[in-house]
């Protein structure tokens, strides 16, 4: 199947979903007024995605900002994975957040306690 | 006496302000304010975790209004936007941000938008984390896209409590103010 990439803007965040890898990314900023219309092409490629998985998935999260209307985008977005991981297959979300920045890995650990999925958060340091 | 946009206005933009805007509230003006308020907290110097909080709840507070503001104003004489809003921020004396967004609001929405504020300025951080987990993921997203977080994630991130306030209009509608402290 074909990779998912999209090219970021200001307030929408880079996403580079890479099926062959196994390897998919969100970075940036991601707090459009509108984040159905921005998440579903990214639900429904892993929707597909779903089907044929690689053994191992790794995801990395690595957001400076996002808003509350894409907080329950990003959750639907797991909740695939977690389907996924519930089929056996290995995936691994990888969870950044600045150095210092509190709020991100509180936000990082909400899902962590919602979703079924290893989880690691990974502080950057300057 | 009646309520006037204009002396609320002036009267709220009378301190140390960062930015202070009256009009139409819409995509541009967000990516405009959150462009500007970003310069302007680096030109600053501001520390990273006060410019991101205030960052955050800015874009929760400008898109509550977004999604939220009522697009008739019947009966309201001031020659005023259908999207009509106002925004201010302002730095306090202890070097703590205030912002105030207002906006007019049907009189019948008051009781449930006061309800909402009290019970969320009444929960502990604890509290607010299982309210904003609940919402999460059990609360399917409005038409409207905001889905009931922003005030939730505005209270927990700032940690304070909010300040509002009802200015009686006219018949239907009452002008709304939520202050918050960053």
């Amino acid at each position: 199947m074909e990779s998912l990439i999209i090219e970021g803007t200001t307030k929408t965040p880079n996403v580079d979903f890479d099926s062959e890898k196994g390897k998919l990314e969100i970075r940036g900023r991601s707090i459009p007024e509108n984040s159905i219309e921005f998440y579903k092409p990214l639900v429904d490629w892993l929707e597909d995605y779903a089907h044929t998985p690689k053994s191992k998935t790794e995801v990395n999260v690595h957001l400076e900002y996002f808003n509350t209307s894409s907080s329950k985008c990003i959750l639907d977005v797991f909740k695939k994975l977690e389907s996924i991981h519930k089929n056996k297959y290995d995936i691994q979300i990888n969870w950044y957040y600045e150095e210092d920045d509190e709020d991100m890995l509180e936000a990082g650990e909400d899902y962590e306690s919602i979703i079924r999925v290893p989880f690691k958060m990974i502080e950057i340091v300057d | 006496m009646s309520f006037s946009i204009n002396e609320y206005y002036t009267k709220i933009s009378e301190g140390d302000v960062l930015l202070a805007y009256r009009g139409s509230i819409n995509s541009e003006l967000i990516n405009e304010v959150l462009e500007a308020v970003e310069s302007k907290l680096e030109a600053k110097n501001e520390d990273a975790k006060i410019r991101k909080k205030l960052y955050n709840v800015l874009v929760e507070s400008l898109q509550n209004l977004y999604h939220h503001i009522e697009e008739t104003h019947d009966g309201i004489e001031e020659d005023l936007d259908p999207k009509f809003g106002i925004l201010v921020i302002e730095r306090e004396d202890e070097g703590e941000y205030r912002v105030t967004t207002g906006n007019f609001v049907a009189s019948v929405k008051t009781k449930f938008l006061k309800e909402k504020i009290d019970k969320i300025n009444s929960l502990s951080k604890d509290e607010l984390k299982d309210m904003y987990k609940f919402i999460l993921n059990h609360q399917k997203i409005s038409a409207k896209g905001g889905g009931g977080l922003g005030l939730v994630d505005i209270a927990r991130k700032t940690g304070k409590k909010m300040e509002y306030h009802f200015y009686p209009y006219n018949e239907k509608y009452v002008f709304f103010d939520l202050q918050i402290l960053i």
